[in-house]
């Protein structure tokens, strides 16, 4: 059934070798339409490397990667030194690279629900403003593929869970395909549709709920990890039925 | 009490090489400004520093061969800024302690080249601390030229420029031109410094780009203003400099630079903007 819906990116056996070592082995994966699919993995996994040679950052050194023609691509970066030199507003961050109407960078605000920051300057944003201002940024572009690599970084529980939320309502009203970094597993399993497990190659995908219990999920990140999220899971689905329509 | 009384002859500052010095110290300052605020933002300031000693080397080679030694100086600089954007892609070594071995063999190299040419380094002191009070209309003219053409690739390059200040990936991922517009940059930046040797000198050309744009940093809050504020103090720190040069026979290129020290101590009294 997935296999209907048009893939936006593709990599095939993507290796990625520096020196002797080996950071990316053999990756196949699949981004489509309308889905969200995260890369989960412990510390060096290769995670922002994998991203980051999908979005042409960084060449491989085998293997291919096909893209949607004029795919729009709109990426929210790791490291985002929030200190930055460079004395900005928000409106400006949200310009860097892109001519945009007045109309357009307020949409995207708003769509982040932080409209009121249009002049703020970055240096003074929260670590939730700040991320929230990259994801307008991204959305500016009006993208078919949203990247985002650790998005919550920063942020506290709480605006974690609002974050997620977020990201999941911009899937469901843009349809866009979200490829998606994360070491928080809770929330991974509530909001993906697909998971996959990387340590330089991957070792498991899948819908989270097989991920789960797949043996290299056991392996990587040790029982304890799974059964905190089956917990986490239940508990968050009871959650939504309990405010639901 | 007035100047005269101080035994200060003030007559000094409309004698035309003093104006000459204030027009070709303002032509850098102007260009100074906004190359400044790109080294700030980069963190690149020990990188401007190796292109001055590299100038340096440079200016050894014109007088061995006899060839301009203006010349000589970009040649050189624009070779070092090839070769080091070429280690910068090694990972063998750290990019600074790269930048601290060229820099100092360019230095040691220069200044052993310049000896030998010229029997004495200490003849050409003007070029490690400028001597902008001997400058001819002819360097007047290069200045203004030099900086005419360095301000037009950075106006044209200018949206690319902070896209890749504030975020290299990300300008990177949003199309821009990353490799083509670093080179462009470096090219332009070792072009001021050679342009800049007479003015303020080598040793002091790093000074004059990033002081005036750290106290530029204090007081602006857009990329924009910080660029004409540093071309601003940059202007204020040579005038001042000059000033001081030419009423106290200080040597002119720590003179300014002390100037522009000054002005930064001064922002600190600012909150800083942001």
């Amino acid at each position: 059934m997935f296999e209907l819906i048009k893939p936006l990116i593709t990599t095939h056996k993507l290796g990625l070798t520096i020196g002797n070592r080996k950071l990316l082995d053999d990756v196949s994966m699949t981004v489509r339409e309308h889905e969200i699919v995260t890369i989960i993995g412990p510390n060096g996994a290769g995670k922002s490397t994998l991203v980051k040679v999908m979005l042409g950052l960084v060449p491989q050194t085998s293997g291919t990667i096909q893209r949607r023609e004029n795919l729009r691509v709109g990426y929210v970066p790791q490291r985002f030194p929030v200190a930055s030199n460079v004395p900005l507003s928000v409106r400006r961050l949200l310009t860097l690279t892109i001519k945009s109407a007045d109309n357009e960078i307020m949409q995207a605000l708003s769509e982040t629900g932080i409209e009121h920051l249009v002049n703020a300057r970055v240096a003074e944003l929260s670590g939730g403003e700040l991320q929230r201002a990259l994801l307008a940024r991204a959305l500016l572009r009006q993208p078919e593929l949203l990247v985002l690599d650790e998005p919550v970084q920063a942020v506290d529980f709480n605006g974690e869970l609002k974050l997620y939320e977020l990201i999941s309502t911009i899937r469901k009203r843009r349809g866009c395909g979200i490829l998606m970094v994360s070491h928080d597993l809770h929330m991974v399993m509530a909001e993906s549709d697909r998971v996959i497990c990387l340590n330089g190659h991957v070792c498991c995908e899948g819908r989270p709920a097989a991920v789960q219990k797949d043996p290299e999920f056991l392996k990587l990140f040790g029982p304890s990890a799974a059964k905190m999220i089956a917990a986490y899971t239940h508990h968050h689905d009871h959650d939504h039925e309990s405010h639901g329509h | 009490m007035t100047m005269k009384a101080m035994g200060i002859d003030m007559s000094i500052l409309t004698e035309s090489f003093f104006i000459r010095a204030l027009l070709a110290g303002l032509g850098i300052a102007l260009v100074a400004g906004p190359i400044g605020c790109f080294i700030v933002w980069r963190r690149m300031a020990y990188f401007g520093e190796t292109l001055a000693h590299a100038g340096l080397l440079g200016v050894g080679f014109g007088l061995l061969f006899n060839i301009n030694i203006t010349l000589g100086a970009v040649v050189s600089a624009v070779l070092l800024a090839l070769l080091l954007l070429a280690l910068k892609r090694q990972r063998e070594i750290a990019v600074d302690t790269l930048l601290g071995i060229l820099s100092h063999t360019a230095l040691a190299l220069g200044l052993i080249t310049v000896g030998l040419v010229t029997g004495a380094v200490t003849g050409h002191l003007d070029i490690l601390f400028g001597d902008v009070l001997t400058v001819s209309r002819n360097d007047v003219i290069t200045v203004w030229v030099g900086a005419a053409l360095v301000l037009a690739v950075i106006i044209y390059l200018w949206r690319d420029l902070i896209a890749i200040s504030v975020h290299e990936d990300l300008a990177r991922a949003e199309g821009v031109n990353v490799p083509w517009v670093e080179l462009a940059f470096m090219l332009t930046m070792a072009a001021m410094t050679a342009f800049a040797m007479k003015i303020v000198g080598l040793l002091l050309i790093t000074a004059l780009t990033v002081i005036p744009a750290a106290a530029a940093r204090r007081v602006s809050s857009t990329p924009e203003a910080m660029a004409l504020w540093s071309s601003l103090f940059a202007g204020i720190a040579v005038i001042a400099g000059l000033i001081m040069s030419a009423l106290w026979g200080t040597i002119a290129g720590p003179s300014v630079v002390l100037s522009a020290s000054l002005i930064f101590v001064l922002t600190l009294a600012t909150r800083q903007r942001s």
